[in-house]
C-alpha cells in the first residue's frame, strides 16, 4: 500500500482514529523509518495519542503532542514544535485529529502549509456500528462539518466498522456494503479496511487492503 | 448489520433517554459527561426537542424545575462539581415533589479535583442531595447497557413517585464504548394531572411550590413523603448477586469498581476461595436485606469503593456491624486494580473474619 508523506486520520469521535493512527505510524517506521506523530486532539482529554508514548518512542517515532495530554489539565492547547510536521519535509508525518468538527478545527491552522507541499492524504475513518454515522445521510453531514472545519477535503475512506470486544468476522463482512455506499455517495476510494488482528487472517483474503490493528492499552 | 450499535456511555444514556419520551435537556458542559450535552444538542432539534446550554448549573436545574412543573419528562447531566451547584435545586424538586432525571459522571474530587473518573459523590447522592428532609432515587450503572437501560427506568421511577432519580455513573462509565442494544418500547404514561398545564376555566389551579406558609402544614409533606420514601425501599431495591451460595467472603462494589472486582473474584475462586459478591444497583434505596442475609454466612465484607470509604458506612449499618467490613480503594482518579482486589480477598481468606 502507498502512503503519501502526511497522513491525516479524521472522522466522528469514537470512530477509532487514535488507534488506527498509532498503528499506521507503528507500520510506517518500520517500512521506512523517520516518522513523527503528531496528537492535535483539542477536544477529547482522554484515549490520546499519548497513552501510547512508551511503545512510541521505543520503536523510535517522535510524538507531538500537548504536554498536558493524559493530565487534569483539560486544556485545548497545541505544541510550538507541531509546525516541525510541515516545515520537516524529511519526514513522514502521522496527524490524529480530534472527533468531528470541532477537533477539526485545530487542523485549520496547518491546513495551507499542508495543501501547499501537496503531499497528503486526508482519511475519513468510519464505523458504521456508531450510531451518528450509521447512515450515508448522517456521514456526509460529518464529512462536511470537517472538511469546513479543518480546511481539508477527504482523499480516502478508512473501514474501521466494529462493535468493540464483539466484533467479530461476520460483524466487519456486514459493513462493506456500507462502507461501499459511503464510498459511492463521496466519490472517495476505501483505502483500507481495519480489524482487529485476531481477525486478519480469517479475512485477508475476503477484504481487499486489510490492515491488522493491535488495540492499544493505557500504560501507566 | 445487527441491531447493535456502539456507544460512549454518555451517547448510550442520551439516546434511551430521548426513546424514553424525554424532549427536554438543560445542561453546561463539563468532562467527563460533555458528550451528554454535544449528542443532545445533535439530536433535540431533529425530534423537535429542546437542547439549551445555560448560562450555569444552577440555570440548568431550574429550567429542569420549571418543565417539571408543566408534566414532561426532563433531564440535566453534569460532573461532580456541577451536581454541588445543583444542589439547591434538587432540593427545591423535592420539596415541590416533582419529577426528574440528574446524570451525575463523577470525577475526582474534592474541590475542581481532576477529570479521571471516581465514585466520591456517594454521600452527596444518597445522603446530602441538597437542604431539607428527602431521597432521590439512586442508580449505579455499571455497563453502556445499564447506563441506557437505568436511564428509562430512572425516568419511570421518577414520574411513579414524583421525585428525581439520579444517575450515578463515573467518568469510565461515560466514557467507555460497549456495544449496546436500544429496544424500548414506548414511555410508559403516568398521571401527571397535578402538573401546571393551563386550567382552560375547566378545572382548580394546579400550584407546584416548595413554600408553606404554616409549620404543620409542612411537616405534613414531609411525613407524606417519607410514607413514599418507604413503599420505595420495600419495592424498588434492586441489587445484582454473584456467586454468594456458598460465599464467606462478600465483596461490595457497585459501577465500575463492581466489574474490577469480578475479575478478582474469579480469580480468588481459582484459587478455592469462597468469595462473591452484592453489587447495588440501586444505591437509595440500598439493598440492605441482602446484606443482612449475607452477614449470617458471611465472616468478613469488603467494600470497593473508589472513595475515601462512604458505601462502607451503609454496609456497616444493613449488617447492624455483625461483620467486619473492610475497605479496599483508591481515590483521585485512580481505579482499584484487579490485583490490588484479589490481594485484598486473599487477606481477608488468610484472617478468617479473626478480627
Amino acid at each position: 500500500m502507498d502512503y503519501k508523506r502526511i497522513l491525516l486520520f479524521a472522522g466522528h469521535y469514537g470512530s477509532g482514529k487514535t488507534n488506527i493512527a498509532v498503528n499506521v505510524a507503528m507500520h510506517l517506521q518500520r517500512e521506512r523509518g523517520s516518522v513523527t506523530i503528531a496528537d492535535l486532539d483539542i477536544v477529547n482529554p482522554y484515549f490520546r495519542t499519548k497513552d501510547s508514548q512508551r511503545d512510541l518512542e521505543a520503536a523510535g517515532i517522535r510524538l507531538i503532542c500537548s504536554e498536558y495530554a493524559g493530565t487534569n489539565l483539560d486544556a485545548p492547547a497545541l505544541p510550538p514544535d507541531m509546525y516541525a510536521i510541515t516545515d520537516d519535509r524529511s519526514r513522514t508525518a502521522v496527524m490524529d485529529i480530534g472527533g468531528d468538527d470541532r477537533g477539526a478545527l485545530a487542523l485549520g491552522r496547518y491546513a495551507p502549509a499542508i495543501r501547499e507541499e501537496g503531499n497528503y492524504e486526508m482519511l475519513l475513518v468510519i464505523n458504521g456500528y456508531r450510531p451518528l454515522t450509521r447512515d450515508v445521510a448522517s456521514t456526509l453531514e460529518i464529512i462536511h462539518e470537517i472538511e469546513t472545519a479543518g480546511g481539508i477535503p477527504f482523499t480516502a475512506i478508512v473501514n474501521n466498522s466494529n462493535l468493540g470486544e464483539e466484533t467479530d468476522a461476520e460483524t466487519v463482512l456486514a459493513s462493506l456494503a456500507y462502507a461501499h455506499e459511503i464510498s459511492e455517495a463521496t466519490g472517495l476510494p476505501i483505502k483500507m479496511t481495519t480489524v482487529r488482528e485476531e481477525l486478519y487472517e480469517d479475512l485477508k483474503h475476503k477484504i481487499p487492503d486489510l490492515f491488522p490493528l493491535t488495540l492499544q492499552y493505557k500504560i501507566k | 448489520m445487527t441491531d447493535k450499535v456502539l456507544m460512549k456511555g454518555n451517547e448510550a444514556l442520551a439516546e434511551a433517554a430521548i426513546m424514553a419520551g424525554c424532549r427536554h435537556y438543560f445542561g453546561y458542559p463539563i468532562t467527563p459527561q460533555t458528550e451528554v450535552a454535544a449528542y443532545m444538542a445533535k439530536r433535540m432539534p431533529k425530534i423537535g426537542g429542546t437542547f439549551l446550554q445555560a448560562e450555569s448549573e444552577i440555570a440548568a436545574i431550574n429550567m429542569v424545575y420549571g418543565v417539571a412543573s408543566a408534566g414532561f419528562r426532563v433531564m440535566t447531566s453534569s460532573s461532580s462539581p456541577g451536581i454541588a451547584l445543583k444542589s439547591e435545586g434538587l432540593s427545591y424538586l423535592a420539596g415541590a415533589d416533582l419529577p426528574a432525571l440528574v446524570i451525575n459522571v463523577q470525577r475526582g474530587g474534592p474541590g475542581l479535583g481532576g477529570i479521571q473518573p471516581s465514585q466520591s459523590d456517594y454521600f452527596q447522592a444518597t445522603k446530602a442531595g441538597g437542604h431539607g428532609d428527602f431521597r432521590m432515587i439512586v442508580l449505579a450503572p455499571a455497563s453502556v447497557q445499564e447506563m441506557a437501560d437505568l436511564t428509562v427506568k430512572g425516568f419511570d421511577l421518577a414520574d411513579k413517585y414524583r421525585m428525581t432519580s439520579m444517575i450515578l455513573a463515573d467518568g469510565t462509565m461515560g466514557q467507555m464504548m460497549e456495544p449496546v442494544s436500544l429496544n424500548y418500547g414506548e414511555p410508559t404514561k403516568y398521571d401527571k394531572s397535578w402538573a401546571v398545564t393551563g386550567t382552560e376555566c375547566a378545572r382548580p389551579h394546579n400550584i407546584v411550590n416548595s413554600l408553606f406558609l404554616q409549620p404543620d402544614e409542612l411537616e405534613k409533606f414531609n411525613f407524606i413523603r417519607y410514607e413514599r420514601y418507604k413503599q420505595i425501599e420495600e419495592n424498588e431495591t434492586m441489587y445484582e448477586e454473584y456467586m454468594m451460595e456458598d460465599a464467606e467472603i462478600c465483596v461490595v462494589a457497585f459501577g465500575i469498581s463492581a466489574r474490577v472486582a469480578k475479575n478478582a473474584i474469579v480469580q480468588a475462586r481459582a484459587e478455592g476461595i469462597k468469595v462473591g459478591m452484592i453489587r447495588p444497583i440501586t444505591l437509595w434505596p440500598f439493598p440492605k436485606a441482602p446484606m443482612l442475609k449475607a452477614s449470617e454466612k458471611v465472616h468478613t465484607f469488603i467494600s470497593v469503593e473508589m472513595s475515601m470509604g462512604q458505601m462502607i458506612e451503609d454496609i456497616e449499618l444493613a449488617i447492624r456491624c455483625r461483620r467486619p467490613v473492610k475497605l479496599c480503594n483508591r481515590v483521585g482518579g485512580m481505579i482499584p486494580s484487579p490485583d490490588q482486589v484479589y490481594a485484598s480477598i486473599v487477606e481477608t481468606a488468610k484472617e478468617g473474619g479473626a478480627q
